[in-house]
């Protein structure tokens, strides 16, 4: 090492430089408002984090048309939408509490380091008061912690993991879209009837997170009337080939194959076992089935001729005939030109129940947000009566069960609606083992 | 001043001062202004701005004094973040020990990696390094859940023993990451005018840990070992046939690099505790020698720089939407401005990647040296202006590419 020379002037220079450093922490003092990012009196922000890009990109792009088109209904603008059928008439088309809305947005980019970036900066730079959005329960998780650190609302976009409002559950956390035992408990009668009690199935699952509770939550299902499970083979988030994963699904006794993939791994899967002509095999005496738990309209249209037949579950669908989803249907296809998929809907509702909670508590206090939502009952946004669970943050409401459309009539009308499984059968208790070991904590307003 | 050459020393002080004056410098607009969405000094920003300073200057004792190019340095990164968030799970909120065991693990792990793949030097080192983070991603992500909670990132929950702390506090919350009773995320705004300046306690900890390892790098840049590495890179096989083995300081070099990505690790997870596995991924290994080259490889300041500008592209013009495009040109006739937001928006919001791609191209062709040339340049056209002669200052001021500060 070079030599280290002490002047008496360098050190005293260098001692008060330190000094000076080590003083400032003590100056600190926390700030005056009662909440995070208490908004004035003219405007409200909120934070409308999505992701741009990676695999989820469509998904994103829907969710965000869909908050823009809600701050617009809920400014007064365009036809207002389902504030016309929602059975609170809190809100009045005159913004949040008579603030205007404005928005700002982030890319995820289905990573939640980036993800939490974004929502940090929407926070402390735009001074965010909600945050929503995500089409990943990786990232919808890693964010509502975040948003319960910091002391502000966390409205979850698409994410149907178990652990959102399971393990993961936060206070400041809300969820209005079903999840995967929910999708297990809706699909397993029509399963039984279309297919029996006698089957063999084999899981390709995608290995993250979101894979793992579909799988449990489906397995659970199937097996209880009596299925069996031969195998569950993890596959790459990143994988865009699954030749190699669906050529020994062939050469086994199986004959059914869940796929707990979504977004583009799905399309690629399906796509791929469709060729290896998989749904033309009979094993045990029996048509070879293709079953895929979670199902949206922008993956079956990626998918294709392939979806025909095949069975899934969804959160919504925009042919649904009650009044809220005409309604919606028809201010989102003026403004865009084609129906919206689930992905908006839920984020278009979660928007909408954020105000109408804002509203009737007369507070933006996340405390007050809280209080206003838990055991909050509603209808006329798309999907019936519907409890806001004060538990565990989770909405219970019907689950649909579609399959792919054999003769669809337009580029849009790929999948129809099946069974509406009644919000009974999906209904489980907080502590259900698929969901247990999560603390709500207490809701924290930050500041 | 503390062993530093009087350049040096000027060079410690301006970025002394660049980091204590930051929540100034990086606020110039009035909050309330259009312009104040270039504004980067919020907290988050601004502790992202340093610690991957401290990232990057790290890398560049590696590639700027050996020349061994490492794909794979955000293993040690992702490493060092793991570390820290166990401590805080199991020990105690206080960041100190989780930053110490960030550079720990993060010390261990590069010593393994660089012990295996510094048996071979060039392409082959390359591969080898980012075969191994490509790895600890592939295991942070999947097969370790149990340790990393994969995809979704491990976090802090309620029911962790933190054994020297608190598992909640009296409200019933997660405890925040304090130094010594101060929370990270503590600090207050001062409003003078229309402008608002953040000082948050998390970016001057994180500051203070950057000054350190800044001169800790200068004098590893001037010291004997340090001529040893420049030796390395300029020619291995001479180094050689005069007796001396590079295997020990190249070895050395990629340690200490490898824990000062853990020490950046671990203060990133001191000012926000979680850790994902996506930080391993050889995406933000690409980034680490980006930032290294764009703001010049083998200086002292460069990384720095570059980190800052790379982060400043990714989290302020990733968020400019066509809302705010629209908002900015909304003087000009609807044509116009319709057309002008066209144009522009492909550059912008989730387009960053395509700007920050054009500058680097910019800056590789046009200013080989990076950001620090582009600096010198300048440098020398005001002194020019200023005395024409002085031969000393022209030749201090060659482009001599690496080694110039």
């Amino acid at each position: 090492m070079s030599k280290l020379t002490f002047t008496r002037r360098g050190l005293m220079k260098t001692t008060a430089a330190v000094g000076a450093g080590l003083a400032m922490p003590h100056l600190f003092i926390r700030g005056a408002n009662a909440f995070t990012n208490e908004p004035g009196s003219g405007s409200v922000t909120l934070g409308f984090n999505v992701p741009q890009s990676g695999p989820y990109a469509d998904e994103g792009a829907d969710e965000l048309r869909a908050y823009m088109l809600a701050v617009e209904h809920l400014n007064g603008e365009g036809d207002g939408g389902m504030l016309s059928t929602f059975s609170s008439k809190a809100l009045e088309g005159a913004g949040i509490l008579g603030r205007k809305v404005e928005y700002v947005t982030g890319d995820t980019q289905t990573k939640s380091d980036a993800a939490r970036a974004s929502a940090k900066s929407m926070i402390e730079k735009d001074g965010a008061i909600m945050i929503t959005g995500g089409s990943s329960s990786g990232v919808a998780v890693a964010v509502q912690a975040l948003c319960q650190e910091a002391g502000v609302i966390f409205m979850a976009g698409l994410t149907h993991s178990n652990d959102t409002t399971g393990k993961d559950r936060k206070a400041n956390g809300f969820r209005h879209f079903f999840n995967s035992y929910m999708s297990g408990a809706a699909l397993a009668p029509v399963l039984e009837n279309a297919y029996g009690t006698d089957r063999k199935a084999y899981h390709l699952t995608a290995d993250y997170n979101w894979g793992y509770t579909t799988e449990e939550a489906i397995r659970t299902a199937t097996e209880a009337m009596g299925w069996e499970t031969v195998e569950a083979v993890k596959t790459p988030l990143a994988q865009t080939d699954f030749s190699s994963y669906i050529a020994p699904v062939a050469q086994s006794d199986a004959d059914v194959l869940v796929l707990n993939h979504y977004g583009g791994n799905m399309v690629n899967s399906l796509t791929n076992a469709v060729q290896f002509g998989l749904r033309d095999r009979m094993v045990n005496g029996k048509n070879f089935e293709i079953i895929v738990p979670l199902y949206s309209r922008l993956m079956a249209k990626g998918a294709g001729e392939n979806v025909k037949g095949i069975f899934g579950s969804t959160n919504w669908h925009w042919t649904l005939q009650d009044e809220g989803s005409r309604a919606f249907v028809r201010s989102f296809g003026t403004k865009y030109g084609f129906p919206p998929s689930q992905a908006a809907h839920t984020c278009y509702v979660q928007t909408l129940l954020y105000a109408d909670a804002v509203q009737r508590a007369g507070s933006f206090n996340p405390c007050a947000v809280v209080e206003a939502l838990e055991g909050y009952e509603f209808d006329g946004l798309g999907n019936g009566p519907t409890l806001y669970r004060a538990e565990d943050h989770q909405c219970f409401k019907d689950v649909l069960v579609v399959r792919g459309k054999e003769n669809p009539e337009s580029e849009f009308d790929l999948l129809e609606v099946v069974e509406v499984t009644p919000v009974e059968q999906v209904t489980y208790p907080p502590d259900h083992p698929q969901f247990a070991g999560g603390q709500l904590g207490v809701c924290n307003p930050g500041a | 001043m503390l062993g530093l050459g009087a350049k040096d020393t000027r060079l410690f002080l301006i970025v002394i001062g660049l980091t204590l004056f930051a929540p100034f410098l990086l606020n110039p607009f009035p909050a309330d202004s259009s312009l104040a969405q270039f504004n980067a000094g919020y907290p988050d920003l601004m502790q992202r701005f340093v610690i991957f300073g401290i990232f990057a200057i790290g890398f560049n004792i590696l590639f700027g004094l050996t020349g061994y190019l490492s794909f794979g340095h955000a293993a040690f990164l992702g490493v060092g973040s793991y570390a820290g968030v166990w401590m805080m799970k199991l020990l105690t909120m206080n960041v100190v020990p989780a930053i110490l065991m960030s550079v720990i693990f993060a010390g261990l792990f590069s010593l393994l990696v660089g012990w295996i793949s510094l048996r071979r030097s060039g392409i082959y080192f390359s591969i080898l390094t980012l075969a191994f983070a490509q790895m600890s991603f592939a295991l942070a992500y999947s097969v370790l859940t149990p340790i990393t909670n994969g995809e979704t990132g491990l976090q802090l929950a309620l029911d962790d023993p933190r054994v020297l702390g608190v598992s909640r506090t009296e409200a019933g919350s997660i405890p925040l990451t304090h130094f010594f009773g101060l929370e990270m995320r503590d600090g207050f705004d001062w409003t003078i005018g229309g402008w608002v300046f953040t000082f948050n306690v998390g970016y001057y900890l994180s500051a203070l840990v950057m000054v350190a390892a800044f001169y800790v790098s200068i004098r590893i840049f001037r010291s004997p070992f340090g001529m040893m590495l420049k030796a390395v890179k300029s020619n291995q096989q001479r180094m050689l046939y005069t007796g001396l083995n590079p295997r020990p300081y190249t070895l050395a070099a990629f340690v200490i690099s490898g824990m000062y990505a853990g020490l950046a690790g671990g203060l990133m997870v001191a000012m926000d505790p979680l850790a994902g596995a996506e930080r391993m991924q050889w995406t933000a290994s690409g980034e680490v020698v980006l930032m290294t080259i764009l703001g010049g490889a083998g200086t002292l300041i460069g990384p720095v720089l570059g980190a800052g500008l790379i982060k400043y592209f990714e989290n302020i013009f990733s968020k400019i939407n066509s809302n705010v495009l629209h908002q900015w040109f909304g003087f000009l006739p609807d044509g116009l401005e319709d057309a002008l937001v066209f144009v522009v928006y492909p550059f912008v919001g989730k387009g960053w990647h395509l700007t920050l791609g054009i500058v680097f191209m910019l800056v590789v062709i046009f200013l080989p040296g990076g950001l620090v040339e582009g600096g010198q340049r300048i440098g020398r056209l005001f002194r020019r202006g200023r005395s024409s002669s002085s031969k000393h200052e022209r030749t201090a001021a060659t482009p001599s590419s690496h080694a110039a500060e």
